[in-house]
């Protein structure tokens, strides 16, 4: 009754090319649009925005990136820490040598430099399938952690070995260093959640969407009916570790604010990622943020729960939850493998027909 | 002889000896994969927790102490006896043969068809669980394992070099343990996959999982089967590296050395997992000796084993020994 195609006429191309074709879902989209930029900003607080709205919004990014690999172009990737923490530090060598330069186009042009290092680890793609590829993209994780840990041009040969990043403002708001208001924050990633949606969310519509699925359902018989896999291929490393590496700019540089590079993007936030992706839905741009939201939310619960209310060692309360987490991963994928999007799905079809049965 | 090729032979026992290890690790994968076409992340966690539980029961510590201490505020830790190292190896084959069965009905039975990420995801899940359950059974403190195997340098091989060549290597009683017990491993696992029953049953799984079921082998008991087996390696490859370097988180980290020798040895080859574990052994040794220690600062053996199996993989898609891969419209 409420989501449904029919009546819904289109009178011009335009309006039936649209981002949103359903009259329900445009809504929706406006509504949420309203809440995040208008209502949110007003409440939010410190410990919300480093608890959950932040990270939130920066996992959603990377998780719309590597959903692109390997959600829409089949081609399964744990390089994904890597390539965040090719972001972070190309943010942070651009920050420090041209500060007069917006931060802005900064995290974009970190954003290009990591798709440029993401194609090149793509290339083996071309020979390599499955899960001999997903072992190879490790090779990207490891090598990259070792390259930022070991040369100490990419750290500025700071003594510590860290990257601290340093003031920036946008507009005269400080939306990076110590002194950044939870607002500019959370504002600075929504506005590049928004983009990085808008631009997936497009692409995946499109031909070159259109070309990355026929890749991932068979790709020697995309390759017949003329879909070339190189560029094909490339072009889903290119956009997705464009993508992942906007997150790994924001997650230093708006998030920690100082990163050692094995801790802040080693290979457990590789598996995280992943995570979100497979949990939230392959192949859906909605799942990448419903995955994101369920991995950010799920630790803060379970951590307020077990410390918070019993009153348990933290240690313990660690242990517990990563039995948790598993034991839910676990769950998640016998109850459902398609992920939270297609629950959402199969809430429309209901929504569709209610409140008649049939 | 000049020294840095006495040096470089004694890095290369050293990397063989490593790679033994490494292969221990990666037996377990292949023995998965072969049979359920399962890309089994969690070996590295399985291997953990054998040594853990090994541990537990032969120090006699109370299971879950740390949990029951909280809830209740109690102070249990250990129950007042110490079983001997043959016993507690023997109790904790029999806990992994229970968590292989315990794998098979809670998770792998409801995932039967389901694409092959979905299960690598799923035994990725079961690596948080189990590591989370390790730590919570037995806690997460580093525990030395001692079942009785000589460690320190061998002397005879040390004297023996020593008079040849006037440098001693430095080989490691544990290391050349290793190697035996790897080689009798892989023996006994031969002798059961050609020789037995329920060996044959395991390659005619292997080789077509609808085929086996029509002649009547029943896929499920053959999937606990090969569960257990591969926890019973879990267990050999945790109690050299338990012995080695101490019972602690990090040993779960030993899988990620493991999947390299995978890529180059192929992922349904046993021969291809020792070969591969000796190749990666010997040359993140050997390259971190000439090339990484000297010109690239250190710590290369991090990803050397990567790199190397990606270079090879380009060329050869499938690894040193695995099947063709052919591919149809």
């Amino acid at each position: 009754m409420f989501y449904r195609e029919a009546g819904d006429f289109k009178t011009s191309y335009r309006e039936d090319s649209q981002t949103f074709p359903i009259k329900f879902d445009r809504l929706r989209y406006y509504v949420v649009l309203a809440i995040a930029f208008g209502i949110v900003p007003l409440f939010i607080n410190d410990y919300w925005a480093n608890a959950v709205a932040v990270p939130f919004l920066i996992y959603a990014i990377a998780a719309i990136g590597l959903n692109i690999l390997v959600g829409y172009a089949g081609q399964v990737s744990l390089g994904t820490g890597g390539f965040m923490a090719v972001g972070a530090y190309a943010v942070y060598k651009l920050m420090t040598a041209f500060p007069e330069v917006s931060i802005f186009i900064h995290v974009i042009l970190a954003g290009g430099i990591t798709a440029a290092v993401g194609v090149l680890f793509g290339l083996p793609s071309l020979r390599i399938k499955g899960f001999y590829l997903a072992v190879a993209t490790l090779a990207a994780q490891f090598f990259l952690v070792w390259l930022f840990n070991k040369v100490p041009w990419f750290y500025n040969y700071s003594a510590s070995g860290q990257i601290n990043a340093p003031e920036r403002t946008m507009f005269g708001v400080f939306v990076t260093g110590a002194q950044t208001s939870a607002m500019a924050k959370y504002m600075f990633c929504l506005v590049m959640l928004t983009i990085v949606a808008l631009i997936a969310r497009n692409l995946t519509r499109g031909t070159v969407g259109r070309k990355w699925m026929a890749i991932r359902d068979m790709d020697i018989a995309a390759e017949i009916i003329g879909v070339n896999p190189l560029t094909t291929k490339l072009s889903a490393f290119a956009v997705s570790s464009f993508f992942i590496g906007i997150a790994g700019a924001l997650f230093f540089a708006v998030y920690l604010g100082a990163a050692e590079v094995g801790e802040a993007f080693g290979i457990q936030k590789s598996f995280l990622i992943l995570f979100m992706v497979i949990i939230g839905g392959l192949g859906s741009i909605f799942g990448s943020f419903a995955g994101a939201a369920f991995l950010v939310l799920l630790p803060v619960f379970l951590k307020n729960v077990l410390v918070g209310t019993l009153g348990w060692p933290t240690d313990l309360a660690a242990h517990i939850e990563l039995m948790i987490v598993g034991g839910l991963i676990v769950t998640f994928l016998i109850a459902e493998p398609h992920g939270l999007a297609q629950l959402w799905r199969v809430a429309k079809e209901k929504l569709r027909l209610w409140p008649f049965p049939h | 002889m000049p020294d840095i090729v006495l040096y470089a032979a004694e890095v290369t026992l050293n990397g063989l000896m490593a790679g033994v290890l490494y292969a221990l690790v990666a037996l377990g994968f292949v023995l998965i994969f072969k049979a359920s076409g399962i890309f089994n992340y969690a070996q590295g966690v399985l291997a953990l927790f054998a040594a853990l539980t090994l541990v537990g029961i032969q120090k006699g510590q109370v299971p879950f102490a740390h949990l029951i201490n909280a809830m209740t505020g109690k102070h249990y830790t250990n129950f007042p006896w110490e079983v001997p190292a043959l016993v507690a190896i023997l109790l904790t084959v029999g806990v992994m043969v229970v968590l292989a069965i315990i794998i098979e009905k809670v998770v792998l039975k409801h995932l039967v068809n389901q694409a092959p990420i979905i299960l690598f995801m799923a035994t990725i899940g079961m690596a948080y669980f189990l590591e989370g359950f390790g730590d919570v059974m037995w806690g997460s403190d580093i525990k030395t394992l001692d079942v009785g195997l000589p460690q320190g340098i061998n002397e005879t091989i040390d004297s023996v070099t020593y008079n040849m060549f006037g440098y001693g290597f430095f080989i490691d009683n544990l290391d050349i343990v290793a190697a035996i017990v790897a080689v009798l491993l892989v023996a006994a696992l031969t002798v059961f996959s050609q020789y037995s029953k329920q060996g044959r049953a395991l390659r005619a799984v292997a080789d077509d999982h609808q085929a086996a079921l029509s002649v009547g082998i029943s896929l499920r008991f053959i999937w606990i089967l090969v569960w257990s087996i591969a926890g019973f390696v879990a267990l050999v490859a945790g109690i050299m590296w338990g012995s080695k370097s101490g019972v602690q988180f990090s040993l779960s980290l030993i899988a990620l050395k493991a999947l390299p020798v995978l890529m180059l040895g192929g992922f349904t080859s046993i021969p291809g997992a020792i070969v591969g574990g000796l190749i990666i052994g010997v040359g993140e040794k050997l390259f971190e000796l000439l090339i990484g220690a000297p010109f690239l600062g250190g710590a290369t053996e991090n990803w050397f084993a990567y790199v190397l199996a990606l270079v090879f993989l380009v060329f050869r898609p499938q690894g040193l020994f695995g099947e063709k891969i052919i591919e149809r419209v």
